[in-house]
């Protein structure tokens, strides 16, 4: 946006890409508004209806909410809690080791460190998958799967949150400040955390955003590690379900309406927190790309 | 007088050694305490496992004689097993048709939204990226429901032109399927980070290229995208190595596509059966570990071919 003064001057039009970007616009929304629209009808609207990206006679999004949050025991209102728990904890975690680590790795000639650095590079391309099954091994011999640890801790791993960190609290905070800090009688801790910390806030968020995204998005570890339904995330319920539900067709329509709107209220929390943020995330996301 | 003259001086000079010293060492501290707890997590959550899987990979449990170490034994069953060949086969053939579709996308659009600014270009900036903020298996979920033949749009749409509607869970169309999913949920992100690129480059450059005579496609074809190249290699690396390792959107239409995905659709859901559906977990492993692998000798040959490796890193 700061960038774009130039063509601001000169307002240009261009109506074919225009056109060509509202097209891919709508390919992008297609699935939101399908939602959006479906998650009104209740079950012989959803099968029965012959317009399926239009609204049915009726609309009723407050009594499929009130199914939805009283669906057995309430039970989805808890996986967005536990959902929003493991992004917290997670993202939260994880971006303070990535803050500390990749502000060590830019400012201090430590012992070991280009060693150290170009091991955590390799781990870039460790698919993290791979370390799904031995992870769940573990945990289970020290008795700590199906709990909330098992998904909080592994998610407090961050390689490229790190690598990202590192990159831009070398370029963002240069050492003459760090220097001037401890002259005037900056402990290293306060130079941190009041000089070097506040330079790097964009990339702080970005780092925060990623991995808290990182932690709600996640599947395949959840549902490895838990077999407590109470203890879900809602990726792994709102797929438990989905599972029901093609399992018998016939019994479950109720049940595809509840996931449809589960779906949706689903990425509400995300959405709102990438429109509120954008100012902030855009800065730092650049710094991975642009060398 | 002299000689004390040079005592102090040299006294001086042993004193700042030793003050430099302590510096050094409050360096290395410092650098190790700031480092230090990522370090452990590291260590405890991705050199462990890896060491461990290595370990189990080794091993096989067999119903009579219990658990034996049969070396390579493992590797040598994947790499001869028809499944685990075939998933390998699938994501490879998959990341060579998604990636680049996604990337062309991807770029095409940051170059219209950085090129044109209109208050449309801006909210369709945030629109295409909204998918991003939607977790995968979400999306799986969302594109399940619009390929369904009960209640998905396809039939209504195709028979206004009397055709009857594709069926995405069919075996010849769930690559283009899951390659839509996919292209869906990615390209967005993929764009906001070209775009960051763009915006990053000194418009001034422009304006000598158009002084030389240099019409838009020649600036964007010239200029921008080969500014921008690091940053297209870092989103094909990611891109490849998140392709290579398939396996929420698969799973979660697996429901759908009764079937037509098996359990091995993909070599993480095969490995994922073995460990938690069939409780083998050394097999398991050793899965996990060659596809470890495999996405390591793609990654790197890809890095090689590019032969860009110093503006990655």
């Amino acid at each position: 946006m700061t960038g774009s003064a130039g063509a601001r001057r000169r307002p240009q039009r261009h109506l074919p890409l225009q056109i060509f970007l509202g097209f891919l616009v709508v390919y992008f929304l297609v699935p939101f508004w399908w939602v959006i629209v479906n998650s009104s009808k209740d079950a012989p609207g959803l099968f029965g209806g012959s317009n399926t990206l239009w609204f049915a006679d009726q609309v009723d999004y407050f009594g499929n909410l009130q199914r939805l949050f009283t669906y057995d025991g309430g039970i989805y209102g808890r996986w967005i809690l536990n959902s929003t728990l493991y992004a917290f904890a997670g993202g939260i975690g994880a971006t303070i080791l990535a803050v500390m680590a990749g502000y060590g790795f830019a400012k201090y000639r430590f012992a070991g460190r280009r060693f150290s650095f170009s091991v955590l590079l390799g781990a870039l391309m460790v698919p993290a998958t791979a370390l799904v099954i031995p992870t769940f091994m573990m945990f289970s011999g020290l008795g700590l799967t199906n709990t909330i640890w098992a998904v909080i801790l592994p998610s407090l791993l961050n390689p490229f949150g790190v690598y990202l960190m590192h990159v831009y609290a070398r370029d963002a905070v240069p050492d003459e400040i760090l220097d001037a800090a401890k002259v005037d009688g900056a402990g290293e801790l306060r130079t941190f955390l009041q000089v070097a910390f506040p330079l790097m806030r964009p990339a702080v968020v970005t780092v925060l955003l990623l991995s808290a995204v990182a932690s709600w998005n996640n599947y395949f570890l959840p549902l490895a590690m838990l077999s407590d339904n109470r203890l879900f995330p809602v990726t792994v319920g709102l797929g438990l379900w989905q599972g029901i539900a093609s399992a018998n067709n016939s019994g479950s329509t109720s049940l595809w309406s509840l996931i449809i709107l589960g779906a949706l209220v689903s990425v509400i929390p995300l959405v709102i927190a990438f429109f509120t943020l954008q100012r902030h995330w855009r800065g730092g996301l650049s710094v991975g790309g642009l060398r | 007088m002299t000689l004390l003259i040079e005592e102090s001086a040299s006294s001086t000079q042993e004193k700042a050694h030793k003050v430099r010293g302590k510096v050094r060492l409050r360096e290395h501290l410092m650098g190790w305490l700031f480092v230090g707890p990522f370090g452990i997590v590291f260590l405890a959550l991705l050199i462990a496992p890896l060491g461990y899987a290595l370990y189990l990979s080794l091993w096989q449990k067999k119903l009579i004689g219990g658990t034996s170490f049969v070396f390579l034994g493992n590797y040598v069953k994947a790499f001869t097993d028809p499944t685990f060949l075939s998933g390998v086969w699938f994501v490879v053939r998959f990341s060579l048709v998604a990636i680049p579709l996604q990337i062309l996308i991807a770029l095409a659009m940051a170059l219209i939204v950085d090129a044109v600014t209109s208050l449309f270009t801006r909210f369709s900036r945030l629109m295409i990226f909204l998918p991003y903020a939607i977790p995968t298996v979400i999306g799986a979920v969302m594109w399940g429901f619009l390929y369904s033949k009960s209640f998905g749009p396809l039939t209504d749409f195709f028979g206004l032109f009397g055709a009857p509607a594709p069926d995405f869970f069919s075996k010849n169309l769930i690559f283009y399927g899951l390659i839509n999913v996919v292209t869906w949920q990615w390209a967005g992100y993929y764009m906001i980070i070209l775009y960051a690129a763009l915006q990053g480059i000194d418009p001034s450059l422009y304006e000598a290229a158009r002084m030389d005579g240099a019409g838009k496609w020649q600036i964007a074809l010239r200029i921008k995208i080969p500014l921008i190249a690091p940053a297209l290699l870092l989103i094909l690396v990611f891109s490849l190595i998140g392709t290579l390792q398939f396996f929420n959107e698969p799973q979660i239409l697996r429901y759908l596509a009764a079937g037509t995905i098996a359990p091995g659709f993909t070599p993480n859901m095969y490995a994922y059966q073995q460990a938690f559906g069939l409780a083998n977990f050394n097999y398991g492993s050793a899965i996990s570990f060659a596809l470890g692998g495999v996405v390591f000798v793609c990654v790197y040959a890809f890095l090689f071919f590019t032969r860009k490796r110093r503006s990655f890193f």
